[in-house]
């Protein structure tokens, strides 16, 4: 395993040398270093040499990609894109353009967005699962039938939708929760009660409806009827075998997700004022903060292959006919 | 299992019915009912440092903190400096290029020589960097690996000192200004007045970059400008190139707040930058408050700064005249990105002032059939109160001059432009798009600033009629004709006999904009002119602005300070975008000569009616010319509840939190009263559950008896 794991570190050396090529790209074509000290530096009194000075202090003056006044190697080492890519893959992401230090920004604000991410995968999967559970023993039924409709309708409705009126219903109309804000600690329960519920409610649409197809294809296998002719009840049979059973493409969906838990969410986070990474981002993207964007993309491009990698090891955990 | 789980939704219903509390406060109870103010911002803060900083976000707290030497009246209008940590106003000398002292008005002037003096109590806020061991040395001025590895905030350091304000910090200030690599967006400009800046600018960039690549520290008070001398401890002068009276509003603009030099060497130690403790983010000031916790990603928490000078309330008529300031003891300032939570916490009382956002407009405001502004009947009712004030700013659709369709300063290209500032129905615009938060501009001078004029002098005759006491827009016939005039009949050129098509460049490239640029269209259609909208990026905007590459084009200007000056020079010649590498603030690169050479005249001179009439005489010309439709001067709406007192609308103070009042037991009993949690849907809910899971219990049971009767049935 530990050979198939090194294997897989060292082919996402080029994935991810390929990743900040596309973003050094993509940033460059619509901003230029001009363009990013003058967001920085605001609108008024906004000199040539401000702008060079600013430039030069964060090494924006160097040439993208190929420096034509260096020789030999140095043309292409002496150069922003190396020289910014050989310091993200030692995970030294410098400072943001506003002169703070982004690996301790990531640090402090991972927690706010692990807070509301966490409980909410976890309660997400509990739920949509045994929903889903439920359905199966309540198969064809009226109940099956309407949840399913159900389900439709919350998966066709925005999430935007469900923040709003989520917001408006439980703390503007019958006062339950904050509206929005963020304390760590005890003291902050409140504040990510209505996000977590709203987390979880979102996504049981989409959830519920592939865990149940999920048990569906599971509950007419010969290994169940063996179960039920042992004279087990529906319950247990449900729980026992077919849970278990279906945890294996579950997991492919499930632990790839995990490591990107980190990253927060963009749109809920902004909406109940949560100061997780998911903001971190959008912000960077508003302001032209490349080094923060660029930082952002990188790790979330590292975690998306750290969970691809646990994926695979999890099959040998729940598996054992799978071998690495 | 049922009379169980029956059991306990009972108890657990009683209990929630019995908790007296409001439930949705984002803050502590005791928060609430201390005297502290709760407000929040919407863009997290980029730098604090006082000679970065040109931002009205970030000033919102810097404000606060630091202390440049005069400030605004809070109270008299129109705006007036006072000194702030100077005994009085600066005294100034005129001196000739030998530097002997002349009279003000004496053409030999080459020199101002500002003296300011300092009052001798006023002292920073406690800080570690102000910390002495027994020998004098600064006991954190050089803090070990070992030492470094517990401090993660400045909380951690163990001793904290604070000393009196010396006239060196406010040279030393200046000094932090003159380096390039600190950014300071006046340094170019205050080059050109400050005697010795450039030189001092141009020498320090060597050595602060070699400090750097050695990572050594750059201690400032071993380099002098020539134009900035300390006296004495509460002596300091500064030297001015010739007569450059708008130099005291600088004075009173955090660019010019001292910075003690044991701030700025504590910071620059390495072990503090790499953990976020710079001068950039931890302020260190004499201000009313000080900042607690500076997070700016979620809260910014100011305190009162128990060392604090004596400063009283200004106004004579309040119930707070001559009462000690500041009255608030901590502010918290939370992020609040979007508009729907602020609005509705600021409703449930949680923020104590609020903004008006569109959204919220008609909830917030009626507005009477004359036209005037009141508050709803749902605000009436909370007792908010409404302040509203025109902001010294301006919004106009500019003309590039230089654009051989729309520029130049032909009678045709004059009368186009004076057809289409008469076609562009302001007033329409501010009803529609506006609220009717705004007023159409006459000028580029909004009211409030020395210049403005009301009445029938103030009104643009070239757009406007004075009939019967008020301004009437000119009608469309009129500017019909002065199409035809200039060369476009019906909007068809006679040159080519094509129809004029113009473009407007914008960034409003957003569904909502639709409604704006259809309006714009809609305007020029009306003179038979075919507007061409080019949607582009904010970057490429401003690209094709500062290269006079965009033909008409949307703009703005907020006033630095309350001179006519300040809004005068976005026409004045030499400041033309096209012709300073896109530095100049002149967007429309308008350039008339007799204009240029009366800005020249009426830039140094005092406020008199001699300086009056020159304005009125630029104003003229530029109405003439029409290189802008004049467009708008916006006004600010802001809500406040009853509990917030001494809210003065002042659009030039940043300072104005240690003028501000709370009652916190109002605050408390109106939380409370509007707040009150609404249980009977939780009853519900937990019915609906509890009745569902016996429903599902029950058909579940049925359905395992059915399959076993079944099976027994089949054996």
């Amino acid at each position: 395993m530990l050979a198939y794991i090194i294997k897989r570190i060292l082919y996402a050396i080029p994935i991810l040398i390929g990743v900040n090529l596309i973003t050094f790209m993509l940033f460059f074509m619509v901003n230029s270093p001009d363009d990013m000290a003058r967001a920085q530096l605001g609108a008024k009194q906004v000199t040539p040499e401000l702008i060079q000075s600013w430039k030069e202090e964060r090494g924006y003056d160097k040439p993208l990609f190929i420096n034509s006044k260096e020789e030999g190697l140095s043309k292409v080492t002496h150069t922003l894109f190396v020289q910014e890519s050989l310091k993200l893959f030692s995970f030294d992401f410098g400072f943001s353009d506003s002169n703070r230090d982004i690996g301790a920004d990531i640090k402090v604000r991972m927690i706010p967005s692990l807070s509301i991410a966490l409980p909410t995968f976890i309660i997400a999967l509990i739920t949509n699962i045994s929903l889903a559970l439920l359905l199966v023993l309540f198969r064809g039924s009226l109940l099956d039938t309407s949840m399913m409709v159900v389900a439709v309708m919350i998966m066709s409705i925005s999430g935007l939708f469900y923040i709003i009126a989520g917001q408006v219903l439980f703390s503007k109309i019958w006062h339950w929760v904050p509206i929005s804000g963020y304390e760590s600690g005890w003291d902050g329960v409140k504040f990510i009660l209505l996000p977590i519920f709203i987390g979880v409610f979102a996504g049981i649409g989409s959830g519920v409806r592939w865990y149940r197809s999920i048990f569906l294809e599971q509950i007419n296998q010969d290994y169940v009827r063996t179960a039920r002719a042992k004279g087990l009840s529906e319950i247990k049979v449900l729980f026992g075998h077919v849970l278990r059973n279906g945890m294996l493409p579950i997991l492919t969906g499930v632990v790839v997700i995990i490591p990107s838990l980190f990253m927060g969410s963009l749109i809920m986070e902004s909406f109940f004022g949560i100061p997780g990474l998911g903001s971190y981002t959008i912000d960077a993207i508003n302001s032209q903060d490349f080094a923060i964007v660029k930082a952002m993309v990188f790790l979330g491009s590292v975690l998306y292959i750290v969970g691809l990698i646990l994926t695979d090891i999890s099959y040998t955990l729940f598996d054992p006919r799978v071998k690495l | 299992m049922q009379i169980g789980m029956l059991k306990i939704y009972i108890l657990m219903m009683i209990c929630i019915s019995l908790h007296a509390d409001v439930w949705n406060n984002p803050h502590s109870k005791e928060q609430s009912a201390s005297n502290t103010l709760f407000t929040s911002f919407s863009l997290p803060p980029k730098r604090l440092d006082p000679v970065i900083s040109y931002n009205v976000n970030e000033w919102a707290f810097i404000s606060q903190i630091y202390e440049p030497p005069l400030q605004y009246n809070y109270i008299q209008r129109p705006y007036r400096l006072e000194p702030l940590t100077l005994t009085h106003m600066p005294t100034i000398r005129y001196l000739n290029k030998a530097h002997q002292e002349v009279e003000e008005n004496d053409e030999e002037v080459a020199f101002s020589e500002y003296r300011l003096t300092l009052r001798d109590d006023v002292m920073y806020q406690d800080h570690p960097a102000f910390v002495k061991d027994v020998k004098g040395d600064l006991l954190y001025g050089a803090l070990s690996e070992e030492a470094l590895g517990k401090i993660d905030t400045l909380n951690d350091f163990e001793k904290q000192g604070t000393r009196h304000l010396k006239a060196e910090d406010y040279a030393y200030a200046i000094k932090r200004m003159g380096v390039r690599a600190n950014h300071s967006p006046i340094l170019d400009s205050m080059q050109t007045y400050i005697v010795g800046l450039k030189a001092y600018t141009d020498r320090l960039n060597t050595i602060a970059k070699e400090k750097k690549k050695k990572g050594e520290r750059l201690d400032l008070r071993n380099y002098d400008i020539e134009g900035v001398k300390v006296i004495d401890e509460k002596t300091l002068l500064i030297e001015i190139k010739g007569k450059y009276p708008q130099f005291l509003y600088w004075l009173s603009m955090n660019f010019f707040a001292p910075i003690p030099w044991e701030a700025d060497l504590f910071y620059q130690q390495k072990g503090l930058v790499t953990k976020n403790l710079t001068l950039n983010w931890f302020p260190v000031g004499t201000g009313a408050y000080y900042l607690a916790e500076n997070n700016p990603n979620k809260q910014m928490r100011l305190l009162k700064n128990p060392h604090f000078h004596e400063e009283r309330y200004p106004a004579s008529d309040s119930e707070d005249a001559g009462k000690k300031l500041p009255f608030i003891d901590e502010v918290i300032y939370s992020l609040e990105k979007e508009s729907i939570p602020l609005w509705n916490k600021f409703l449930q009382g949680y923020y104590d002032a609020s903004g008006i956002s569109s959204e919220a407009f008609d909830q917030a405001v009626q507005i009477s059939s004359s036209g005037s502004m009141g508050l709803s009947k749902e605000m009436q009712q909370k007792d908010i109160s409404l302040m509203g004030s025109v902001q010294p700013s301006i919004f106009y659709l500019a003309f590039n001059m230089v654009d051989p369709i729309v520029g130049g300063y032909s009678d045709e290209a004059k009368k186009l432009r004076q057809a289409i500032s008469i076609a562009i129905n302001e007033e329409e615009y501010i009803s529609i798009f506006m609220n009717e938060r705004g007023i159409a501009a006459q000028d580029v001078i909004p009211p409030g600033i020395f210049g403005h004029e009301e009445g029938e002098e103030g009104t643009n005759k070239v757009v406007y009629d004075w009939i019967d006491g008020k301004r009437v827009r000119k009608s469309l016939a009129v500017a019909k004709k002065l199409l035809a005039e200039a060369g476009y009949p019906n909007g068809i050129s006679k040159k080519t006999g094509k129809p004029l098509k113009l473009y407007y460049d914008t960034t409003a490239t957003g569904p909502d904009d639709r409604a704006l640029m259809d309006w714009y269209r809609k305007q020029f259609d009306a003179l038979g002119i075919q507007l061409v909208i080019r949607a582009t990026d904010y970057n490429r905007f401003q690209d094709k602005v500062r290269k006079g590459k965009a033909q008409l084009f949307s703009w703005g200007w907020n006033a630095d300070y309350p001179d006519p000056e300040n809004f005068l020079f976005l026409l004045y010649g030499a400041n033309a975008s096209v012709d300073t590498n896109g530095a100049g603030i002149n967007s429309s690169n308008y350039k008339n000569p007799l204009f240029d050479t009366l800005f020249e005249k009426m830039k140094t001179m005092k406020n008199s009616p001699e300086r009056m009439e020159i304005i009125r005489q630029m104003i003229q010309i530029s109405r003439e010319d029409a290189p802008w439709v004049w467009g708008v001067h916006p006004k600010s709406l802001a809500l406040s509840h009853a509990w917030y007192r001494n809210v003065v609308p002042n659009a030039m103070a940043n300072n104005t939190l240690k003028y501000k009042r709370i009652d916190a037991p109002l605050r408390v009993k109106k939380q409370q009263e509007w707040n009150q949690p609404v249980i009977k849907p939780l009853y519900f809910i937990g019915l609906f559950i509890l009745l569902l899971i016996f429903a599902l219990r029950y058909i579940y049971r049925n359905r395992q008896n059915r399959v076993i009767l079944q099976e027994e049935r089949e054996c």
